[in-house]
This record gives structure tokens, sequence and C-alpha cells, in this order.
């Protein structure tokens, strides 16, 4: 699994690599552990985009929610962006879908959690 | 070995509604589309064409499980159980009508832990209240036989533990320790949930079942996930607390003690299991529900199969029986 980080003015797109599963979610965890502490801190937005991830687990899944949990109640915002199907469907199945606005691109991701753009996949 | 589901419920047990019972019996008069049917049986077989959800229902009454290794006649026999949720009151009555009141029988009871949806069925289990009759009720909490003996006495029931006419025996095991009871060779394993819950791992004849309900997994710790994965290895049938969702078991309820369709799905795939069983469904969940989570677990089971054998996914319901 790697972790490549892009900044959009605000927003920071994190793109993870491969795999996500319980044998490498907590250096998942440490990877993505900086940008939220900043997303916590008021500076940036965060935009996963998962179009290169072929699967995530639920321990994955667990990372992105204490993501939300670090983030959201200061007032951040996260999303996720172009899941590969696999994944679309895996964030369904668990109802991630329900805690994270799912984006079908990149693009959209970033222009609304940057406020350019209404709220929308 | 066939596994007999007598109680597949979380938490409390729930009944269907009158207008829930009605739009069933009108999805199913849609269905057949002005058919007729000369008998029951002609009806029933009809029935039994339909949807689960729509004809039948998962079921209301709390855990309880049972394991036969052979199956029993009208001789004494030795009957095994995993806890004594609501369902064991169906199981009991149907051990009186095969052999009645006379024949003396022998009951190994398994017990996860003792919350009131694990034992409630306790004191409406007839053959306990029966001369003759052995129980013999084995578990790892250190307060197994108070929570039995609390729960008959006053004011919460009229009858006490004393009055029970059958011979009852707590006999404490310990987690990781193999023991060899009624032809099964048995193994407890801790789990997290308040108070703490055991989960059982039964071998017989080359055939594994694992009863694992009532555990949460935090997902923080691969070595946690490994040990699950060992419990769990090459087991013909897992029966698995999938109460809540995902999303719901890792956030709003953290800490409740229950786990997830994912997690099930994922442990028994890592441990090469064959049958994932879906247990301990949440009572507000209403069949429908309950018949898209299996179908949606199934889905994940394809999605993320990749070479390994298939594993199958079921929903429990109280009555069904699966043979192993």
């Amino acid at each position: 699994m790697e972790l490549n980080a892009t900044r959009h003015n605000d927003i920071v797109v994190l793109t993870p690599q491969g795999r996500v599963d319980h044998l490498n979610a907590d250096a998942f965890g440490k990877a993505v552990a900086p940008y939220v502490e900043q997303c916590h801190l008021g500076g940036v937005q965060l935009l996963f985009d998962l179009s290169h991830l072929e699967y995530i687990s639920s321990a994955g899944l667990r990372i992105l929610m204490l993501a939300s949990k670090r983030a959201i109640p200061a007032g951040g915002k996260i999303g996720v962006a172009a899941p590969t199907p696999t994944v679309r469907e895996i964030l369904e199945i668990s109802r991630f879908d329900l805690v994270f606005p799912v984006f079908d691109t990149v693009l959209k991701g970033v222009a609304t959690l940057s406020g350019a753009a209404p709220k929308g996949s | 070995m066939r596994i007999r589901f007598w109680g597949t419920r979380g938490s409390l047990p729930v009944a269907l509604t009158a207008a829930e019972l009605r739009q069933k019996v009108a999805g199913a008069l849609v269905h057949a589309g002005g058919r007729r049917f000369e008998t029951a049986a002609e009806a029933e077989a009809f029935a039994a064409t339909l949807p689960f959800a729509e004809a039948q229902t998962f079921g209301g009454s709390t855990s309880c499980v049972e394991l036969e290794l052979n199956a029993p006649g009208k001789e004494s026999h030795e009957y095994i159980l995993c806890d004594l949720g609501s369902g064991v009151r169906s199981f009991g009555n149907r051990v009186l009508a095969r052999h009645g009141r006379k024949t003396p029988n022998v009951f190994h009871i398994f017990m996860s832990h003792v919350h009131w949806d694990h034992i409630m069925g306790f004191p409406f289990f007839t053959p306990a209240y029966i001369p003759g009759n052995t129980l013999r009720i084995y578990g790892c909490h250190d307060g197994l036989e108070d929570a039995f003996r609390r729960q008959q006495a006053p004011p919460s029931f009229p009858v006490e533990f004393e009055y029970l006419g059958a011979q009852i025996e707590f006999i404490k095991l310990e987690p990781g320790r193999k023991y060899d009871i009624a032809g099964l060779r048995v193994t407890a394993k801790k789990q997290l949930h308040a108070g703490d819950s055991y989960g059982y791992r039964f071998e017989s004849h080359g055939k594994v079942v694992v009863y694992s309900t009532d555990s949460e997994h935090k997902l923080d710790s691969a070595e946690e996930t490994e040990s699950f994965v060992r419990f769990f290895f090459g087991a013909d049938l897992v029966i698995f607390d999938a109460m809540y969702s995902l999303a719901d078991a890792v956030s709003v309820k953290e800490d409740w003690g229950h786990s997830s369709n994912m997690v099930g799905v994922e442990l028994c795939q890592l441990a090469g299991a064959r049958h994932l069983v879906l247990f301990h469904h949440e009572p507000v969940f209403k069949d429908a529900k309950i018949a898209e989570i299996e179908t949606e677990s199934r889905r994940l089971e394809a999605l993320t199969r990749q070479d390994a054998p298939e594993l199958t996914v079921s929903a429990a319901y109280d009555g069904l029986e699966i043979d192993i």
C-alpha cells in the first residue's frame, strides 16, 4: 500500500494504492495521521482518491472512521472520490457511503469540499 | 452433525406485528396471481417458492442453538446446546413431546455469557423442572450460577431455583484449554463484550463448528484478528454475531460489544471456513432488512473471494437446520 498526497488549494487529496487490509491498516493509519491532524486544526480538507485502491478491509475503513471522528467535529470536511467498482460496493455494504460523501470524480470532490460547487456525487 | 437454531435474535425477543403479517399475506396473494390451491399442502408448497422474507420470517427468539451429533429417539438422550435465550422454550417443548416426562435426559449447555437475552429462556425450560433430568451448564464466568439463581429469585420470577427438579451442575471451563464433553472436543475463547463473553469451538469426527456471538472486533490489532482466524480455522460452520453494519459497529455503536457481517466474511475467508451464519440479529431489523444483509454479505464474499473456495453465507432464522 502506498499513499500519495497532492494539494489543491485548501484540499489535500490522498491517494492510497493497492490493498488496505488488517496487515497494513496500521501503516495506513500512520500515513494519513498528519493530514488528519491538519484537517482537525482547520488548515485543510481531506479527499481520499480511491481510484487506485483495489480493496479495503474493515480495518482500513476503521481508519477512515477515525479520521472523520477526529476532523469533522472540529469543522473539517472529509470525502472519498472515484472508488473502483469493488471498493464502491464495499462502501455500500459496510454503510460507509452514509458516513462520507462519495464523489464520482476527484474534480467533483475537490470542487464540493472547497465550497465551489453544490454537494453531490 | 446437525445444527439447529432455536433462537437467533439479539438483545430482545421480537415478533411479527399484525400489520407485518398482513403485508406478507397480501404479497403472497399478489404472487399467487389468482392461482387456485385445492389443499393446504399445495398452498404451502407454493409459499415455499416465494422469497424467504416474503413468505416466512427470521423469527424473534433470542440465542439458543442445538448441536446434534446423533438423532434422538424416544430413549434417553444427551442434548447439546449453546445459550439459553428465549428459543430454549421451544426446544424444551420438543424434547418433552419426543420423550414424555418420564425419560431422563442429559443436557450439556455451553454459555457464551449471562446477559439477560442469553439466559431468559431458562425459567421456561420445562425439562429443568422434571426430576431425573440432568443439566450440565458450562461457562467461563465466575458468576455463572449466581446469574441463574438471581433470575429465578423474587421478585423476578415466582419459582425459585431450589424448586427445579432436575439435577443442575455448573461447570467452569478455562479458555484455551481443550475439553472432551459429550463426544465433542471443546475449546473456549474470550471475546470482547461487556463483562466478557466466550466463543466455543466444537470438534467431532473431523467436523468443526464455532459459536461466536456477542463479540466485538476492534480492528485495531492484527494480532487480535489473527487470534480469531486461528479460532475459526478450517471450520465447517461459523455462527457469528453480525448485529450491526460495520459503519455502526465502529462509530455510534462502538463498545456495544457486537460485530458486523463484513467482519464475519473477512474472518471466515482468512480462516478458510466453509459456511458463515449471520446470527444475533438486531431486534429492530425487519425480515426484509435481514434478507438484504444476507444478500449483501454474499455479494461481499463473491467480490473479495479471489482464488479461495466459496464461503457459503446464510442468515440464521428460528428453525434453520444445517447439516455438516
